[in-house]
């Protein structure tokens, strides 16, 4: 569904992604995993055509991202539902007119059919009687229960996760990954989260991959990464200072 | 040492010609995407509300405040060589020519170039302009076009409104509180004035119009680096915006007038 191609992207002189192939298919829950700064908000970023790679191809249901129009890439972006770290919620409209945004601009639906709409989907995520407040007024949260409502409501085929559950308590972060898993369930969505939150990660995931130095160094089912003899996905699923993973700007 | 001084020009003009280039594509982008449905009509009327109606009361204050200054300095000097006549022509020709369209846009692009750059940088910083693109919303055209159309629509508009007032703040000084005939001021307003002064400061008013509006728009959509760089934005926006204003200003006033 979803092919990333020897994706190279650099900014300045840092050499961000140096060749990252990926595959994903239809129905797959993807985790990629990887240390702050390794570039998996950049990768994510590819696949929905926020950023172009400078080398590589990312191909969506055969559509090469980079050989499309404005026109053409809004067209597959529409299949696409991203949630984000900041859940990035539009800070000037109530909560009902975020969720229902992409309906407004892409649909002939009238207010009050969007507004049920949107509050069907943020029940849908547990959120109800918010619809009229603005975002502002909403907790960390609830902001990313309203930014998944948003993501979801134009009835994604694949949904990007950036960081889904970082800044949430625990308690919080394990109920996003519940309706993670929920909306994969009844949505029947192919979904891509990245994150460095192992416990998130082996619960929401098919598949995990991670990412250091740029590249995929290895790929494979929860149980195959938790049974990992890779030195640096030990370490990294391990969380332990000691290891190959040297951390960046700091001496031992 | 001639090189040295090559490098050294080279690298303070780099930046600002980069900037500029950018600003140029920007100003393509606009164009490409301001014919296209849907015509954000709302937006425009939003933003028509903020730059236009909001900066009014601000607009009006400087703008009577200055039209009565100059008639109380021209009066003054004028009186020397016995020309207090002449005022009425001086506060008329000064205002519409120049004042009324650059003192608007000044004030406007405080107002509301400011907050124009500061809101757009702060949707860049917590990702809502990635958050338009996923939902296949182009942000240039929801959210530049709108500004732009508004700015060259409503400064024009202020700048009238601002022509206006200022005589009538100069016919106050000069009638009511200095003592002159009201005919004498009338006449001296309408002799020397001719509908090509309102017309061409109209025009640099809409120009102005499309100047902050684009500069405000670039420096909130380029802008990166959380609160700090929303600050430089807004800050940029308003020097850039400024300095535009009144450096084109001079010569679009040779070229017009």
């Amino acid at each position: 569904m979803i092919e990333l191609k020897n994706i190279h992207k650099s900014y300045g002189g840092n050499h961000v992604l140096r060749g990252v192939n990926l595959d994903i298919k239809k129905g797959e829950s993807l985790v990629v995993i990887g240390g702050s700064g390794s570039g998996k908000s950049v990768l994510l970023k590819h696949i929905i055509g926020l950023t172009k790679p400078d080398e590589g191809e990312v191909i969506v249901d055969s559509d090469v991202l980079s050989q499309l129009d404005e026109d053409g890439l809004n067209e597959v972006r529409k299949k696409f539902g991203m949630l984000f770290q900041s859940s990035a919620l539009f800070d000037s409209m109530s909560v009902w007119e975020n969720v229902g945004f992409g309906l407004k601009r892409h649909t002939d639906f009238k207010n009050k059919e969007i507004k049920d709409i949107a509050v069907e989907k943020l029940r849908m995520v547990g959120l109800v009687g918010v619809e009229d407040e603005m975002p502002s007024e909403l907790s960390g949260g609830m902001r990313k229960r309203v930014g998944l409502a948003r993501a979801i409501a134009m009835e994604p085929q694949i949904l990007l996760y950036d960081e889904p559950t970082t800044g949430l308590d625990p308690i919080m972060a394990d109920a996003i990954n519940e309706l993670i898993i929920e909306m994969r369930e009844r949505l029947n969505i192919t979904s891509i989260a990245i994150t460095h939150d192992m416990k998130s990660a082996f619960k929401i995931a098919d598949t995990i991959a991670m990412l250091y130095n740029g590249l995929i160094i290895e790929r494979g089912s929860s149980e195959e990464i938790k049974n990992t003899s890779d030195p640096v996905v030990r370490q990294f699923i391990e969380g332990s200072a000691e290891g190959p993973i040297t951390l960046e700007g700091i001496k031992r | 040492m001639f090189i040295k001084l090559i490098e050294f020009i080279g690298t303070a003009i780099k930046g600002p010609l980069e900037e500029t280039g950018r600003i140029i594509l920007l100003q393509g982008s606009v164009f490409k995407w301001i014919a296209r449905r849907p015509f954000e009509l709302r937006n425009i009327a939003k933003q028509m509300l903020e730059i236009g109606v909001n900066s009014l009361p601000v607009v009006l204050i400087t703008a009577v405040f200055t039209g009565m200054v100059l008639a109380l300095q021209s009066y003054t000097g004028f009186k020397r060589f016995g020309a207090e006549g002449l005022v009425g022509s001086v506060v008329a020709l000064s205002m519409t020519r120049e004042l009324g369209p650059v003192l608007a846009a000044l004030i406007v692009t405080g107002r509301a170039g400011a907050s124009m750059a500061a809101e757009i940088a702060t949707m860049r910083v917590t990702e809502q302009i990635d958050a338009l693109e996923t939902l296949a919303t182009n942000p240039v055209k929801y959210l530049v076009v709108p500004r732009f159309l508004s700015g060259i629509i409503m400064l024009p508009a202020l700048a009238v409104i601002s022509d206006i007032v200022g005589i009538i703040g100069g016919y106050f000084v000069t009638v009511v509180l200095l003592g002159t005939s009201s005919t004498s001021y009338m006449k001296a307003t309408w002799d020397f004035l001719e509908v090509e002064d309102i017309y061409n400061g109209l025009i640099k008013a809409a120009f102005f119009g499309a100047a902050f509006t684009l500069i405000s728009c670039y420096k909130g959509f380029y802008a990166k680096g959380g609160a700090e760089g929303v600050g430089r934005a807004t800050t940029g926006a308003v020097v850039i915006s400024s300095m535009t204003i009144l450096i084109s200003d001079y010569f679009l006033s040779a070229w017009l007038f």
